[in-house]
């Protein structure tokens, strides 16, 4: 299967909005090589500003371009888009509901070998936590261009969470994005996997071999995770009975959490969360870490298994 | 230049500094003396130089302003209501529940506020926004911000200051409420940031220096930052916290506390007997 980085699919997204769309304007933090928002500077360089780092102002510089008319797209690593210029988000762009769009790229353990400095494992918490944010995870190319526009054809801020490495393009150039609603890829009975970005492909790698062993499972591509798709949480709850999240994010926070509490308001049901146990990462390559911190298809296999244990 | 009605912006600046007073005493908290200190800045901002349309709050030509030293919502809030924005008799809402007018100035509630601040630093980083974008727009509109002299001990000011001057930002003018008082006292013995002209100076900035009380020299300024070319503009102003009430001036307790009653009637009488 062919794969393509997220963060490759906004860069040239960017461009194709930039030709529409004369508001765009893009912030970087010397980053413009890693985030692709280099592919807009190269043919929109009146539109293109490198902030430098300083990521406090990067964001802060954002939501005054946004309260005079532009839609700014901010790039840097999610680690500092969403940690280190936090307040920023939270006050000057949140609060004020200003039509800021964070892209940011580099998040999660397949961030790789810079390490756990650099790998953002609770950017999606942090994110959601705060009013007046959407919060969308493309699963591959194709929803990130499709995430980008529809951001950019919204009102408000909007936080969409990249990765530097590659992933399967997993949707046609038709796929039906919406912000805000679930996307079922496979129908099943048994159990239901809600995940969100790269954790997509695994999910649906899982359900094949379950399917193998009989088991019919249902996969859901939740790439907004802010507002969430309640109704399909719930509809897979009572057709199922069973859930499994999976996220390259830590359990604390995220997609998983986000379920957990609709499961737990509105229609207990049995519930397994892939993700980050609540430690940091660590140097090594990309599938090394999804190994061995239990994000790949066979861990969220063994999640399908112990939920269905539990089922009785 | 044209003709100033010096005695007119006096009496503006007296009549604002009875509504702070006012407006503090009826919340029973909020930030007097840095308030006090930068009147003169503002009302003349307001009522000289800036081009604003009180029934269109979000025209798109117009100066904006933001108050990025955003504790002294007070001082904002008696300006917008002076200048027509909302009623005079709105400022004794400031600070309760249901009100427009928060602790700390709300863009998306009060007419006549370009920008959300409080957090110290954010709303210098929102002015470079706004001056990048009116060069893209190619508007002649200009973005001036008050920042307080302990907001300067924020990294983010100059992060700020630094790509303010990196994109040649000379439609920014910034004015920096020298007062010298912070929360813990004198921004010298908490954490010097001095010396601040030539810190700006060196972050490439042009830096003026001025008495902050003093409406001519604020005019001068404003109008030698209007003409600079290539650089944004630092006016240093030298202010007295609490300005214009005996108890208050240079007193580091009256940075966050508001009078109570007899002390509001004791300094509006003080702030009557000037005029």
């Amino acid at each position: 299967m062919e794969k393509i980085a997220t963060r490759d699919a906004y860069g040239k997204a960017l461009v194709r909005l930039g030709e529409i769309n004369k508001d765009i304007v893009v912030l970087d933090a010397d980053l413009s090589k890693s985030t692709k928002t280099i592919d807009f500077k190269k043919v929109f360089p009146e539109r293109f500003f490198n902030m430098g780092i300083a990521e406090q102002n990067l964001l802060g510089t954002a939501a005054g371009l946004a309260a005079s008319g532009k839609i700014p797209f901010v790039s840097t690593f999610a680690v500092f888009a969403t940690g280190r210029a936090f307040e920023q988000v939270r006050n000057s762009i949140a609060y004020t509901r200003l039509n800021v769009k964070i892209a940011a790229t580099h998040a999660g353990l397949t961030v790789g070998e810079d390490g756990a400095s650099h790998q953002a494992l609770a950017d999606i918490a942090l994110m959601r936590a705060l009013p007046n944010m959407v919060v969308v995870v493309p699963a591959d190319a194709v929803e990130t261009e499709k995430a980008v526009f529809a951001a950019a054809g919204m009102e408000g801020p909007v936080y969409i969470r990249m990765g530097r490495s590659g992933v399967p393009v997993l949707f046609a150039g038709d796929y039906d994005f919406k912000i805000g609603r679930a996307a079922m890829l496979k129908e099943g009975c048994d159990v239901t996997v809600i995940a969100c970005g790269i954790m997509v492909a695994e999910a649906l790698l899982a359900a094949q071999r379950l399917n193998e062993q009989k088991i019919s499972v249902r996969v859901l591509n939740m790439s907004t995770i802010k507002p969430i798709d309640e109704e399909a949480v719930l509809k897979a709850a009572r057709e199922t009975g069973a859930v499994v999240t999976a996220e390259e994010h830590t359990i604390i926070g995220g997609l998983g959490s986000a379920v957990a509490e609709i499961l737990a308001e509105k229609h207990p049901a049995l519930l397994e969360r892939v993700g980050i146990k609540d430690t940091f990462g660590e140097s090594g390559k990309p599938q090394e870490l999804l190994d061995k911190y239990g994000l790949t298809a066979a861990d969220i296999e063994s999640a399908v298994k112990r939920v269905l244990k539990r089922k009785v | 230049m044209t003709t100033i009605d010096w005695q007119k912006l006096t009496r503006i600046a007296g009549q604002i500094r009875r509504n702070i007073i006012t407006m503090l005493a009826e919340s029973a908290s909020g930030h007097p003396g840095g308030s006090l200190s930068a009147v003169e800045i503002l009302t003349y901002l307001y009522f000289q130089e800036m081009r604003v349309k009180t029934n269109e709050p979000r025209w798109s030509d117009r100066d904006r302003f933001v108050l990025s030293k955003g504790h002294a919502a007070p001082l904002l809030y008696a300006v917008l209501a002076e200048k027509g924005f909302f009623a005079r008799e709105e400022l004794l809402t400031f600070r309760k529940i249901n009100s427009r007018l928060q602790g700390h100035p709300d863009m998306k509630k009060v007419p006549g506020v370009d920008m959300s601040t409080g957090s110290l630093g954010q709303g210098f980083s929102a002015s470079v926004g706004m001056a990048i974008a009116g060069k893209i727009d190619k508007k002649n509109y200009r973005v001036y911000a008050l920042l307080g002299d302990g907001e300067v001990e924020e990294g983010q000011v100059w992060e700020a200051a630094m790509a303010a001057a990196h994109y040649k930002l000379d439609n920014l003018t910034a004015f920096l409420d020298y007062n010298r008082l912070q929360i813990d006292g004198c921004i010298d013995e908490v954490i010097s940031p001095e010396p601040l002209d030539e810190k700006f100076c060196s972050f490439g900035w042009n830096v003026l220096c001025i008495d902050g009380h003093d409406f001519r020299q604020i005019a001068k300024a404003v109008e030698e930052a209007k003409a600079f070319r290539g650089k944004p503009t630092m006016i240093v102003a030298r202010t007295v916290k609490g300005k214009g009430v005996s108890f208050m001036e240079n007193e580091v307790g009256w940075h966050g506390a508001a009078p109570n009653r007899e002390q509001a009637a004791q300094a509006l009488a003080e702030l009557a007997e000037r005029e």
